[in-house]
């Protein structure tokens, strides 16, 4: 009749009760396997909710149109129509209600992305836009103070 | 860029070439530091287990220390997963909602009951010895000799009993705790190996060899490890002996004993040669079959980690130490030299096996060079540097300094079987 | 031998013990809710890469990074762009600096000086999250943290990861990195706070050139969705078997 034996065991037991108890605390009630496996579905499950709410920073160019309608109608008119407001006027957010003017961007770096000449094979895509070589056009010049972004046919005086 | 919203793994990856722009080496040197340490504890309690499940008596004194080493050894096993975890206060949550389809899942589970097996057996082999210590204290004066007996009190667990059937149920259960402990130390490390093995995106570490390497070559460094220290700890208390001029009598220390050494000796020898063969096997296969990633792997291994892999890790790690352990007229001295260079080729096979692992785009068209931080210039940079490591590799021979106060490891008159 | 007796209960009252506690991480579903989990979700994302078309802008690139916040001077996103020039002699040069976030305006690849008459071909390749079928990723987090919804997008759930970056090491496509200031996993989840809504990820609206498309794969008059299954559509390292749902037009044999 070595009882001591067992005294392990009840601190094994201890420390495994002590596990699941923290669990009832420490684990939120909407963790568990939500879908049919649980090798991919096992999860918080408020957590999903969390990432529908997170902050939508670009508005889309209709939403430019309601209040913008000059600028806008011109710019999908001409070459640059499929090229959306906020790429160059960058992300509206809730414009104007938190800030008035957005941070429009007049680099040339900007114009470059599609319009420096990489001299690539037809099959490349940049062959169907015109382009430039950087240091041989006007250099350091923003690109603006001669092409209009909202109809580059048309030249800016 | 503020110093704490450094991207991590920035500061230490070079990139060669072609590599996508998301990938650094995110697991850097406490990524080889843990496999490292879990393999000292997997191999110490082998060891341990040797004596104590087999029989092998000339393993008596070198299996006492390697059982309250590997519980030295234990918590420092889980310290370099806190330092590289990005959200260390959440370091419970593998053992509250554990995705056992993740290997690092396991994690929580065998850690604690690999402790609670560990905890359990020191408990039943060390039990009379407490209940002795107190009647030692009893009514002995002095602050310090009543925390002790406070200690050893608890420490007895409110078993008092040392009659020689008490006792015989405490070396039984030791027994068994040890043989059950075997596979559950196997499985420690083992699952380590397979955290690697799995990673099917990884071309150097998938492989279904890679737990049964890592096992071997953790017991292989487990029993280096123990050798090393207690050779250290005995010849040091022989040599302090020598100073006081006195002469060893029976029962005390006369350092290292030869006969203990040897018996080990051909355990470690024998996982060695199994490490080497499997880690062999994996190179000629991939050789052999050479599938898509054998380019990058082959201008990896035989170019740029060629020193870390075949001098400092085969020749140096392992070819050189098998050499010394087997010619004739072995000393002690020989010995230790080649139990050092044993665990440094082991450190070199994780570190191999991690860094190099890494050392290789997924794009298979570029290369990232590790260069681990050396002198800290932030916590980062001192959680996964040199300090880090050195802080990783000290902390158990603290542990256990301090363990063996209380649980003396390196006595012959304790825990007979 | 009462003695042994107790040790083995001793030993498998303790087994038992333990394996409980993973029991106890498990929901018990009822029939009906295991019938409704099981039964076809009426979307699954999926998205259609157009290399044809991707001139190598970047504005994805920059505006993923503004959508989801992603500091633009990390070097970390969420989505980027490869390019890749062949030249005659067989020689396939990559690369994507600073994942093309500004563009690629100069025609050297790592400073190296390519002469245009020796090009055979050369093309852009956006990649993004593949959103798999059986991601390797899910697989692999040991906490449950990142999963995949009924709709097919992968999540990384904030407030539980707790940054050990396995998900990280097992993706075969390189998607995931610790983001520098929540200190968690992230990549790209195709904007699902956008798509959820109605809309398009950001990405997509960003693209000038109709490269990006995204598409409701259980919606069959998805004009998306029709080109996917009617026309011939690849995707990246289908090997690892994790089904990948981003399918490319016109991927080249050269793609890393």
């Amino acid at each position: 009749m070595k009882r001591h034996v067992l005294h392990p065991l009840w601190v094994a037991i201890g420390v495994v009760g002590l596990i699941l108890f923290a669990r009832l605390f420490m684990v939120p009630d909407d963790f568990g396997v939500h879908g049919d496996s649980f090798t991919y579905n096992y999860h918080r499950l408020g957590n999903v909710e969390e990432w529908k709410n997170f902050p939508v920073k670009y508005q889309g160019t209709a939403t430019c149109l309601e209040c913008h309608k000059d600028n806008t109608r011109t710019h999908r008119r001409a070459p640059h129509k499929r090229v959306q407001c906020e790429n160059c006027h960058g992300p509206a957010g809730n414009h104007p209600d938190d800030v008035e003017y957005l941070p429009l961007n007049k680099e040339r770096a900007m114009c470059l992305r599609c319009h420096a000449d990489l001299d690539y094979p037809e099959s490349n895509a940049r062959s169907n836009l015109p382009a430039i070589v950087d240091r041989h056009h006007k250099r350091r010049r923003e690109c603006v103070s001669c092409h209009n972004p909202h109809d580059p046919r048309e030249d800016v005086e | 860029m503020t110093e704490d919203t450094i991207v991590h793994g920035v500061e230490w990856t070079v990139k060669e070439l072609f590599v996508y722009p998301n990938e650094f080496i995110y697991w850097s040197i406490q990524i080889v530091m843990y496999p490292y340490m879990t393999g000292l504890v997997a191999g110490a309690f082998v060891l341990s287990s040797l004596y104590h499940v087999f029989g092998q008596k000339d393993l008596k004194e070198i299996a006492q220390f390697s059982l309250v080493f590997s519980l030295a050894l234990l918590p420092v096993a889980a310290l370099p997963l806190l330092l590289h975890l990005q959200q260390p206060l959440r370091a419970m949550e593998p053992l509250l909602t554990p995705h056992f389809t993740s290997a690092i899942a396991a994690f929580g589970i065998v850690f604690t009951v690999y402790g609670l097996i560990v905890v359990s057996e020191i408990w039943f082999v060390y039990r009379e010895y407490f209940v002795h210590q107190l009647e030692i204290l009893k009514g002995v004066p002095g602050f310090w000799n009543a925390q002790r007996r406070i200690a050893y009190k608890v420490l007895t667990f409110g078993a008092k009993d040392v009659s020689e059937s008490a006792v015989k149920v405490d070396h039984k259960a030791a027994k068994i705790l040890a043989g059950v402990g075997i596979p559950v130390a196997c499985f420690l490390h083992g699952y380590a190996g397979f955290i690697f093995g799995s990673v099917k995106a990884n071309a150097l570490w998938m492989s279904p060899l890679m737990p049964v390497i890592f096992i071997m070559s953790a017991v292989v460094s487990g029993i280096a490890l123990c050798m090393l220290t207690y050779i250290v700890i005995m010849e040091f208390q022989a040599f302090r002996l020598r100073q006081k001029g006195g002469v060893a009598q029976a029962g005390e220390t006369k350092g290292a004993e030869i006969d203990v050494i040897s018996k080990a000796t051909r355990y470690l020898l024998g996982f060695l040669v199994a490490a080497i063969s499997l880690e062999l096997l994996d190179l000629i296969f991939r050789g052999y079959t050479a599938m898509k990633s054998w380019d990058i792997l082959r201008s990896v291994m035989y170019g740029k980690d060629f020193i870390n892999i075949f001098v400092l890790q085969y020749t140096l790690g392992n070819l050189v130490p098998f050499v010394l352990l087997l010619l004739p007229g072995r000393t002690i001295k020989r010995t230790v030299l080649a139990l050092l260079l044993v665990l440094f080729g082991v450190f070199m096979m994780r570190w191999n096996v991690v860094i190099g692992g890494q050392a290789f785009s997924l794009s298979f068209s570029g290369y990232m060079h590790y260069h681990i931080p050396v002198i800290p210039h932030s916590l980062e940079t001192f959680k996964e540097g040199v300090f880090g490591a050195l802080t990783v590799i000290a902390t158990p021979f603290l542990l256990f300094w301090l363990i063996n106060k209380f649980v003396p490891s390196l006595r012959r008159d304790i825990g007979e079987a | 031998m009462s003695c042994s007796r107790r040790d083995f209960l001793k030993d498998a009252a303790g087994a038992a013990f333990v394996s409980s506690l993973p029991l106890s991480a498990f929901v018990i579903l009822t029939t009906d809710e295991a019938k409704a989990a099981v039964a076809e979700a009426s979307v699954r994302w999926g998205f259609l890469v157009d290399t044809n078309k991707c001139t190598g802008c970047g504005m994805c690139v920059k505006a993923c990074k503004n959508e989801n916040e992603i500091p633009y001077d990390a070097p970390v996103t969420r989505t980027w762009v490869e390019r890749y020039v062949v030249t005659k002699d067989g020689t396939t040069h990559i690369d994507s600096p600073d994942g093309g976030r500004d563009g690629f305006t100069s025609d050297k690849i790592r400073d190296e000086e390519i002469d245009p008459d020796n090009i055979a071909k050369a093309f852009f390749v956006p990649k993004l999250c593949n959103q798999c079928e059986n991601p390797a990723c899910v697989q692999v987090c040991p906490v449950g943290a990142t999963y995949k919804t009924e709709d097919g997008v992968v999540l990384v759930d904030r407030e539980w990861c707790i940054g050990c970056g396995y998900c990280i090491m097992a993706c075969p496509y390189g998607v995931r990195f610790f983001h520098p200031e929540h200190k968690v996993a992230d990549k790209c989840n195709f904007c699902y706070h956008r798509i959820t809504k109605g809309m398009m990820p950001a990405c997509v609206d960003s693209c000038a050139f109709g490269a990006r498309r995204l598409a409701n794969l259980r919606d069959p008059n998805d004009p998306v969705t029709k080109i996917i299954t009617t026309e011939r559509v690849a995707v990246l390292k289908d090997e690892y078997g994790t089904k990948p749902h981003v399918f490319y037009l016109g991927l080249d044999n050269n793609v890393r």
